[in-house]
């Protein structure tokens, strides 16, 4: 990924920049096999070849917990950050607002994001940060092996048969409630969603919050969890099939006039929402709200994309600021010449 | 004023036999929110204008309005600029601390005080000037509601009066003061003269202490020390900003921010060449300080205690990840919330170490304005070249109160972005690693996200010289060997210490940060009234320089001087020098909130020394510090 390729040898699949797929691989997961976390990483490197992003201007951050060892297992050529517990979100920011040309990805967990780090997720939305913010959701803490986490529903059980009496923090809502301007929630085990929602993603200028209900398979996969596998795909309520579109395709979409929401971009690219759910429009955040909440009493996870809200200009946007990254700026375009400490001096006599 | 009055004056002045020029310290008591700080300021600034070396401490309450708060003035012929114990002219406007005040002086001072209060009835050994503030107040400020923050000009007439301050000097100080607010400063200019007038016709000197006209402050200015550090971070091109409001650091942001505005906006597109972030906390404000520099920027923030605290799990991860960044830490008392609005140097010994594990950081000690300027500029070099975070160590006094200074020289060299690494170098070393010390100075070369160089994982989890993830105990023993070298390296190029050599002598000082000033006053009162010499050496940075144990070698009896209880400074002195030089060590405390007075020192020292039998003004009983006492 460093250097640029010399050509793909023949045959080869490559995207738009000449990349082969293997350019966007990380290094081998050390996590449990047949995590979801895996397959969501599979789809971040899938996403990030597919839309052919360079991955020299993306830098990648998580937190801790099994979730945020993830970046290593994508973007091998990416730079990456892995932070303090629930503190990514900051780093992220200052990342960006230093050098704002960066693509950033931060991948967190349920407790990293809805536990230690709910300050900071709150305030990331709050300020509509230009990010993708990935929450590998498993309701439990796996690292530490299986304690209850925030997102855990209330009459879920661990494997050592602890019920959990308390009510989940619904992350997506609260992202919605806080301005985040594009929410999403998946499931690790669909493919096709997950990867048209990551597509969008990197297209949206501003918080991409999404939710992926990702599995634990060594504490939270048993019969009373409602975070495993076979809970999660019975009870999974798409709000609509999601095909997206990147400005720089050209692909003649054929879903019928009537049942298809568009969403528009800022950089031209088209996200088509096939409705299942009659009337459900992604843009009325009071609506967004309310599908949420319903799904919720029903014990059901709504996914798809939510809410978004592509004209909310982005925090970065609004520090007006030069061009040129901050991080890059020459010296002397940051240092005031002499003239400006004479007038300083002398406004001080 | 007629000029048979003025003869009265003088005779009176001269009656009492005594005649004090430029050497005095007024105190202001009023009440928080009154508008006092006009004029306290105005009358600091006249008495600078008049080239007298002057100095100003505020002491406020942590309030918004309502509480007691003093302003000290001390103008001194010497250039003593630290604090002093005794006030020799009080203005008392506080119903609430009048007399308390007033019994808290010592003979022979003066009071200026409001009518009402009667406080001339409290003691027979003061000279009392009492000033009808309501009755003069009136007539000048026609609206009612203003003249609770017009009549505190009418103290710096009368002040101006009594002790020969020049009314013109005090005018063009209002006038500076008030420049954008020409309404309150035509009420204000009615009130000063009010104030002068009444104290000619009214008001005989019997005190005596005057002001005359020096030439020490030719070229000088005054200035916050925290609005100092604004300008260095801006000199040095600092281009992410990031802070949580907290006394007393909050105005240091708040000036940067006001800079930046004014002299960091692009000329072509009008758009800013930097960010300024208020954060939700303190953990996010070093967070996203941290993102920026990994990210290549210049990144600062600034806090107090609290925040220091609440940011030791970024330091940590700073120091192990080997991100650049600046930290101002404005020392204010604690632990815990302590008294937020009170000086300190309480944070040295938590800040050396802040954070878990084998960590250990560079903190630099300003004393005075013009060194936190320039301390500001180099720390972030520093940062840079370190690859680590830097914590500028000033604190309340030095941050929030008025001082004299030279004005600040233009930085004589480009900024120091330390090792990152371009094809050049990277064709130089071969294979490049992270974290692999390729000049043997424990400084590794480090690439920029966004740029050509190769990429690196950075994490705040083990890592070997490639930064990828380890557990291996080769790979975290070698990472900490590695840090320490980097940290002896940069042992040899923070700023050095300030020495004076006082020869033969076998008495030292050691001091560091705003200590500074009451610790050159106590060495000459050392001198002077007991004829101790001592030397002196000024800390001005953690890690010590070598000159440090070499100086400590040179004396039989070390004095470390410091503004909290433990010995901080003294511990790290401790943990650094030989065992046989440790021995040398005592400790001279000051812990009460306000700024260290050389009094303190002074009779501390010659209590140690056996040459006091008592120390004297000593109200409280203190707890002794390990190693102190003449036994040691």
């Amino acid at each position: 990924m460093d250097e640029t390729t010399t050509g793909p040898a023949p045959g080869r699949k490559v995207n738009r920049i000449g990349l082969e797929m293997q350019a966007y691989r990380g290094g081998k997961s050390t996590l449990c096999a047949g995590c979801g976390h895996n397959a969501i990483s599979e789809r971040i490197t899938e996403a990030f070849f597919e839309m052919g992003v360079d991955g020299r201007r993306v830098v990648k951050l998580s937190g801790i917990g099994c979730s945020s060892k993830s970046p290593a297992y994508f973007l091998g050529g990416a730079h990456g950050f892995n932070a303090v517990h629930g503190r990514m979100p900051s780093v992220a920011t200052g990342a960006v607002v230093a050098n704002k040309s960066l693509l950033a990805i931060g991948v967190s967990g349920d407790g990293d994001t809805g536990a230690i780090g709910i300050g900071q997720f709150v305030h990331l939305m709050r300020r509509n940060v230009p990010m993708i913010y990935v929450v590998e959701n498993n309701g439990c803490y796996g690292l530490t092996k299986g304690q209850l986490s925030p997102t855990a529903d209330v009459g879920s059980t661990l494997k050592n048969g602890v019920v959990n009496d308390l009510p989940a923090v619904d992350l997506c809502a609260l992202a919605i409630e806080l301005g985040a301007s594009f929410v999403a929630r998946s499931f690790s085990g669909d493919k096709k969603q997950v990867l048209s929602l990551l597509k969008a993603a990197i297209s949206h200028q501003g918080t991409v919050m999404l939710d992926i209900i990702s599995p634990c398979v060594t504490f939270n996969d048993h019969e009373g969890s409602t975070k495993s596998y076979s809970y999660v795909k019975d009870h999974d309520e798409p709000l609509g099939e999601i095909s997206f579109v990147p400005f720089f395709d050209d692909i003649a979409v054929d879903y019928e006039p009537g049942t298809v929401q568009t969403v528009q971009l800022h950089d031209g690219s088209k996200v088509y929402l096939r409705k299942l759910e009659l009337d459900y429009d992604p843009t009325d955040r009071v609506g967004a709200r309310r599908v949420l909440a319903e799904a919720a009493r029903r014990g059901e996870f709504a996914t798809g994309l939510i809410y978004v809200e592509p004209e909310r200009p982005d925090f970065v946007a609004l520090l007006n600021l030069v061009d040129e990254p901050l991080a890059t700026m020459p010296p002397d375009s940051v240092r005031p010449p002499r003239s400006a400490l004479d007038a300083i001096i002398d406004s001080l006599r | 004023m007629a000029g048979p009055e003025l003869a009265v004056q003088e005779v009176e002045a001269t009656l009492s036999g005594r005649r004090v020029t430029n050497d005095l310290s007024i105190q202001v008591a009023t009440v928080n929110g009154s508008g006092s700080q006009t004029a306290n300021l105005v009358l600091l600034r006249a008495i600078f204008y008049m080239g007298i070396p002057v100095s100003g401490k505020n002491l406020f309450p942590s309030n918004i309005a309502g509480l007691p708060t003093w302003f000290t003035i001390r103008a001194s012929r010497h250039g003593y600029i630290g604090r002093k114990k005794e006030i020799d002219v009080l203005v008392a406007l506080n119903p609430e601390t009048a007399r308390e005040d007033v019994l808290e002086l010592e003979p022979g001072a003066a009071v200026v005080f409001d009518e009402p209060l009667r406080l001339d009835s409290l003691r027979t050994d003061l000279v009392f000037y009492p000033v009808p503030f309501d009755k003069l107040i009136a007539p000048c400020c026609p609206d009612a509601k203003l003249r609770r923050l017009v009549r505190n000009m009418i103290y710096d007439g009368v002040l101006a009066k009594l002790l020969g301050i020049e009314i013109d000097q005090v005018e063009r100080a209002l006038a500076k003061q008030l420049a954008k607010k020409p309404k309150a400063l035509a009420l204000n200019q009615g009130a000063l003269r009010t104030g002068y007038d009444f104290a000619g016709d009214h008001l005989p000197k019997r005190d005596p202490f005057v002001l005359e006209r020096m030439e020490k402050t030719a070229g000088m200015v005054l200035v916050e020390g925290n609005a100092a550090a604004a300008i260095g971070s801006m000199m040095a091109g600092v281009t992410v900003v990031t802070w949580y409001p907290i006394t007393p650091s909050s105005s240091l942001c708040e000036a940067l921010a006001g800079y930046m505005r004014k002299y960091r906006m692009d000329d072509a597109t009008g758009r800013a060449t930097f960010a300024i972030v208020q954060a939700e906390d303190e953990l996010s404000a070093l967070g996203m300080a941290i993102g920026a520099g990994w990210a290549g920027a210049r990144s600062m923030t600034a806090t107090s205690g609290p925040g220091v605290s609440l940011m030791a799990e970024f330091a940590g991860l700073g120091y192990w990840a080997e991100i650049p960044v600046v930290v101002f830490d404005i020392q204010r008392a604690g632990p815990s919330t302590g008294l937020p609005t009170r000086t300190s140097q309480g944070d040295i010994l938590s800040t050396a170490f802040l954070s878990h594990g084998d960590t250990k950081h560079l903190m630099l000690l300003p004393s005075s304005p013009g060194e936190i300027y320039a301390m500001a500029i180099e720390a972030f070099d520093l940062a840079e070249r370190f690859q680590t975070p830097v914590f500028v160590m000033s604190d309340l006094d030095l941050g929030m109160n008025t001082w004299m200074s030279d004005p600040f020289p233009y930085p004589a060299s480009a900024p120091d972005r330390g090792k990152v690494l371009d094809e050049e170098t990277l064709k130089r070393i071969g294979e490049w690693g992270r974290y692999k010390d390729v000049d043997g100075d424990g400084v590794p070369y480090r690439t920029i996200p966004g740029g050509t160089m190769p990429a690196y994982f950075c994490r705040g989890s083990g890592h070997n010289e490639r930064a990828q993830y380890s557990e291996r105990p080769h790979d975290y023993e070698g990472m900490l060997d590695r840090l320490a070298r980097k940290f002896e390296t940069a042992r040899q190029a923070v700023p050095k210490p300030e020495v004076i050599e006082d020869p033969g002598s076998e008495v030292c000082l050691i001091g560091y940060g705003t200590s500074h000033w009451a610790v050159t006053e106590s060495r000459d009162q050392l001198r002077q009234e007991r004829g101790l010499k001592t030397s002196y050496l000024r800390l001005r940075a953690y890690p010590f320089a070598p000159e440090v144990a070499a100086f400590v070698a040179r004396h039989q009896r070390v004095y470390v001087v410091e503004q909290n209880r433990d010995a901080q400074m003294g511990s790290l002195l401790k943990l650094d020098l030989p065992a046989d030089e440790v021995r040398k060590l005592r400790f001279v405390r000051h812990y009460n909130g306000l700024p260290i007075d050389a009094r303190t020192i002074t009779e501390e020292v010659l209590f140690q020394e056996g040459l006091l039998s008592k120390s004297r003004d000593r109200g409280e009983e203190i707890p002794a510090a390990p190693g102190r006492g003449r036994e040691d």
